[in-house]
C-alpha cells in the first residue's frame, strides 16, 4: 500500500485508465502542455499527445458538451473544469445533455463521463473561486454525484466513473489535493454508491463528505478525549444517491445525528440528511438532527470573515456537545 | 459534383411529400389532442433536410438536430410509425414515449437525437466528430440547426473547437428567418448566417434551401469536403417554415404577404414542376402519389401509433440511471 498524495492518486487513475483503453481520453483547460493546474494530468500530455490530453479553450459549456458527444461514440473522456464555479457555464450540458439523455432517449443512448471539478472554500480566492454546488448536482436525475475524503477515494472513484455507463461528477477540493493517504498498489474501484464507516462509535453518528468528513474525525477525536462521546463518523462519499439505507443503520445505532457541511444550509446535503433520517428512522432520535453549516454569504475576501464564514471541528464539537446539554 | 437523377428526384419528390403529409397529419392529431406537449412541424423547410442527406450517408453518418426534429428522423432511417407512435407518448415510439416531438433518438440509425436547448446540438456534433477522429472512420458528424442557435455562446464556442482541431462536423443552418417568434433582423446583427463563421476560418456557403437541386449540389461540395478530412464546414440554407414556431404559435408576427410569397417558393411544388415539365411526372401521378403516401400513413403510421400501448407507470424511473453497472458497485470482483 503506498502513500500517495490526493493529486497523485487522481494522476494515477487516470494514467492507468487512459494506458488500458485508447478512447480514454482526458480534456480541460491548461491540463495538456501546463500539466493542470493542480498537477492532475502532470506528464500525461508527453506520454498520450495532444489528441488524447486536451487543452481545451475557456469554453466550459463548449467543452463539456463536446465531451459528451464523443461519449456518444465511446470515448471515455474525464472533463476537468478547474473551478466548480465554472460549472456554472456548462449547467446546460451536464444537466440538459449527459443527465437527461439516457432517459429521453429511452435508454438508447448514454453520456459515460467523467466530469471532475475542485469546489470548496481555499485561501482568499474570494467570491467566483469559492464555493461549493454539490446541492445543485445531487437534485438531477441521471446523474452520479461522488466526493472524494481520500485519496484512495479519489483514485478508486476515476477508476470506477470512467468505466460506469453514467456520468459521474466528482467534487474534490482546492484544500485537498496535497493531502497524503493510503492507496491499493493494485488497481481499486472506488464504489459510486453507498457510504463508508470512517471511525466507529456509538453515543452520536457525525455525518461528512469530502472536506467535512476532516472535521468530524478531529471532533470525534476531542469528544472522545475530553468529554467521553463516542462518535461514529460517516463518510457520505455518494452525494447522489445518496446511502438511505447507510444513513438510517448509524442513525439507529447512536440515536443522534450532527452533518457537517462546507455549503451553506439552504436545500443542501444537511437538509436532505435530515429528511432520510425523518423517512428512515425518525423514531430511533433521542434528539433534533442538527446541522453544522457554512454562513449563507457569498465567500468573502478578508481572511478573517472567510473563517468565519465556513465551519470547523470545533463548531462540530460545540453543536454535539450543546445536543448532550453539555 | 453529380446531378441528381430523374430517379433520385422522383424518390426525393416522394420522400418531400411523405414528410410534409406526415408533419400535417401531426397538426391535425394534436388539434385531436393525440398529441400533447410541443409540436413544431417542418413545411416549407423540407429540400433542407433531404438535399443535404441525399449527398450524405444517412444510417452511416451520425446526425443530430434541435427540436424540429421528426424529418431528419425518419430520413436517417427511423421508421414513421415509431415517430408517430413517439408523438403519441406511446411505449412503441422511437424513445418509448420518455423524450416526445422534441427528443426524437434512433441510435441504431445513428439519428443522436432532437434537443430542446437551442445551441444544446452544437457541441454534441463536435465531440461526435471527435469520436469520429480518434476511431479513424470515415463518417462524419451532421449538425442542423436554426439560425437562432447561432446567437447562442454555444455556435461559438463549438465552431471554434471544430477548427482548431480539424473535425468532422458539417454545421447546416436551416437559416429561416425567425427565432420563435422574433425576426432575424430584430434579434441579430448579420442576417447571413455564413458571414458570421468567418472567425473561425472555415468554409462557408449561403445557398437557396426550397430548390433541392441546389441544396443538393451544395451539400455534396460540403459533405465531401469534410469527409475527405480537410475539417469543418458551415452552410446556411435559406429557407421559411410555413407553420408557427411551434402549434401554441399564433403566428401573427407574420405578414402575410411574406407569407405568400414564400408560399410561392414551396420546395415540395418546385420540385414537382420541375418533374412535369421535363415530362418525368404527370400531374395525374403526382395525385395519386399524394392519395397513396396520405393512406399509408393513415393506414400504416397513424393506426400504430394509436393502436400502441402506453408505457408502464411501473417502469416510471427505468433509463434514469444504467442498471446494474458492476462499477457502481466497486467493480467487477
Amino acid at each position: 500500500m503506498a502513500e500517495l498524495m490526493y493529486w497523485e492518486a487522481i494522476r494515477r487513475a487516470h494514467d492507468e485508465e487512459m494506458a488500458r483503453d485508447p478512447l480514454v481520453i482526458c480534456m480541460g483547460e491548461d491540463i495538456g502542455v501546463a500539466g493542470g493546474t493542480y498537477k492532475a494530468t502532470q506528464g500525461l500530455y508527453d506520454k498520450y499527445g495532444a489528441e488524447r490530453v486536451i487543452d481545451t479553450p475557456i469554453s466550459e459549456n463548449g467543452y463539456t458538451g463536446v465531451g459528451i458527444g464523443a461519449s456518444f461514440v465511446g470515448v471515455r473522456p474525464i472533463i476537468e473544469i478547474m473551478s466548480v464555479n465554472f460549472a456554472w457555464l456548462a449547467l446546460d450540458q451536464i444537466v440538459n445533455s449527459a443527465a437527461k439523455v439516457r432517459y429521453m432517449s429511452g435508454g438508447q443512448l448514454t453520456a459515460p463521463v467523467v466530469i471532475r471539478t475542485p469546489g470548496g472554500t481555499a485561501h482568499q480566492l474570494g467570491a467566483q473561486h469559492s464555493a461549493r454546488m454539490e446541492k445543485v448536482f445531487m437534485g438531477i436525475a441521471g446523474l452520479r454525484v461522488v466526493t472524494p475524503s481520500n485519496p484512495r477515494q479519489a483514485y478508486g472513484m476515476i477508476k470506477a466513473g470512467v468505466r460506469c455507463n453514467d456520468p459521474v461528477f466528482i467534487n474534490e477540493h482546492e484544500l485537498m489535493y496535497n493531502m497524503k493517504g493510503e492507496v491499493p498498489d493494485g488497481e481499486y474501484f472506488h464504489p459510486l454508491e453507498g457510504s463508508e464507516v470512517a471511525r466507529p462509535g456509538k453515543d452520536v453518528t457525525l455525518f461528512g463528505y469530502n472536506i467535512s468528513v476532516h472535521w468530524c474525525l478531529q471532533a470525534a477525536d476531542v469528544l472522545a478525549k475530553l468529554h467521553g462521546i463516542e462518535a461514529e463518523v460517516v463518510d457520505l462519499y455518494a452525494l447522489s444517491p445518496l446511502d438511505r439505507a447507510g444513513i438510517a443503520e448509524s442513525v439507529s445505532k447512536t440515536h443522534r445525528a450532527v452533518i457537517a457541511e462546507e455549503a451553506e444550509p439552504i436545500a443542501g446535503v444537511g437538509a436532505e440528511v435530515m429528511a432520510i433520517i425523518n423517512e428512515e428512522c425518525f423514531f430511533e432520535l433521542d434528539a433534533a438532527p442538527v446541522r453544522v453549516s457554512a454562513a449563507s454569504v457569498p465567500i468573502p475576501f478578508n481572511r478573517t470573515l472567510e473563517k468565519a464564514t465556513i465551519p470547523s471541528a470545533n463548531d462540530v464539537v460545540t453543536a454535539v456537545l450543546k445536543m448532550f446539554g453539555k | 459534383m453529380s446531378q441528381l437523377s430523374t430517379a433520385d428526384k422522383k424518390r426525393l419528390l416522394r420522400s418531400m411529400l411523405y414528410a410534409r403529409r406526415f408533419e400535417e397529419r401531426c397538426y391535425e392529431a394534436y388539434v385531436e389532442r393525440k398529441i400533447g406537449g410541443f409540436l413544431h412541424l417542418y413545411p416549407g423547410q423540407e429540400a433542407c433536410a433531404h438535399g443535404v442527406l441525399a449527398a450524405a450517408k444517412p444510417g452511416h453518418d451520425y446526425v443530430i438536430t434541435g427540436y424540429r426534429d421528426h424529418v431528419h428522423a425518419i430520413l436517417c432511417g427511423a421508421p414513421p410509425k415509431e415517430v408517430m407512435a413517439e408523438l403519441f407518448g406511446k411505449e412503441t415510439g422511437s424513445s418509448k414515449g420518455r423524450g416526445g416531438s422534441m427528443h426524437i433518438f434512433d441510435v441504431r440509425h445513428r439519428f443522436m437525437g432532437g434537443y430542446a436547448l437551442v445551441g444544446g446540438p452544437f457541441p454534441l456534433a463536435v465531440g461526435m466528430a471527435k469520436g469520429i477522429k480518434m476511431k479513424g472512420g470515415d463518417e462524419i458528424s451532421i449538425c442542423f440547426l436554426g439560425d437562432a442557435a447561432n446567437n447562442q455562446g454555444s455556435f461559438h464556442e463549438s465552431l471554434n473547437m471544430a477548427k482548431i482541431w480539424q473535425l468532422p462536423v458539417l454545421f447546416v443552418c436551416e437559416n429561416n428567418l425567425y427565432g420563435i417568434g422574433t425576426r432575424i433582423d430584430r434579434s441579430t446583427a448579420v442576417l447571413d448566417q455564413y458571414k458570421r463563421v468567418c472567425g473561425y476560418d472555415m468554409p462557408a456557403k449561403q445557398v437557396d434551401g426550397q430548390d433541392i437541386d441546389v441544396v443538393y449540389q451544395a451539400a455534396q461540395e460540403a459533405v465531401n469536403y469534410v469527409r475527405s478530412g480537410k475539417g469543418p464546414y458551415f452552410l446556411e440554407l435559406k429557407t421559411y417554415r410555413y407553420r408557427g414556431h411551434s402549434m401554441s404559435d399564433s403566428n401573427a408576427y407574420r405578414a402575410k404577404e411574406e407569407e405568400q410569397e414564400w408560399a410561392k417558393r414551396d420546395p415540395v411544388l418546385i420540385l414537382r414542376d420541375r418533374l412535369i415539365k421535363a415530362g418525368d411526372m404527370t400531374q395525374d401521378e403526382y395525385s395519386a402519389l399524394d392519395k397513396e403516401i396520405i393512406g399509408e400513413i393513415e393506414n400504416g403510421v397513424i393506426k400504430f401509433a394509436e393502436e400502441s400501448p402506453e408505457p408502464k407507470v411501473e417502469e416510471l424511473e427505468k433509463y434514469v440511471l444504467a442498471e446494474n453497472d458492476p462499477y457502481v458497485r466497486g467493480g467487477a470482483k
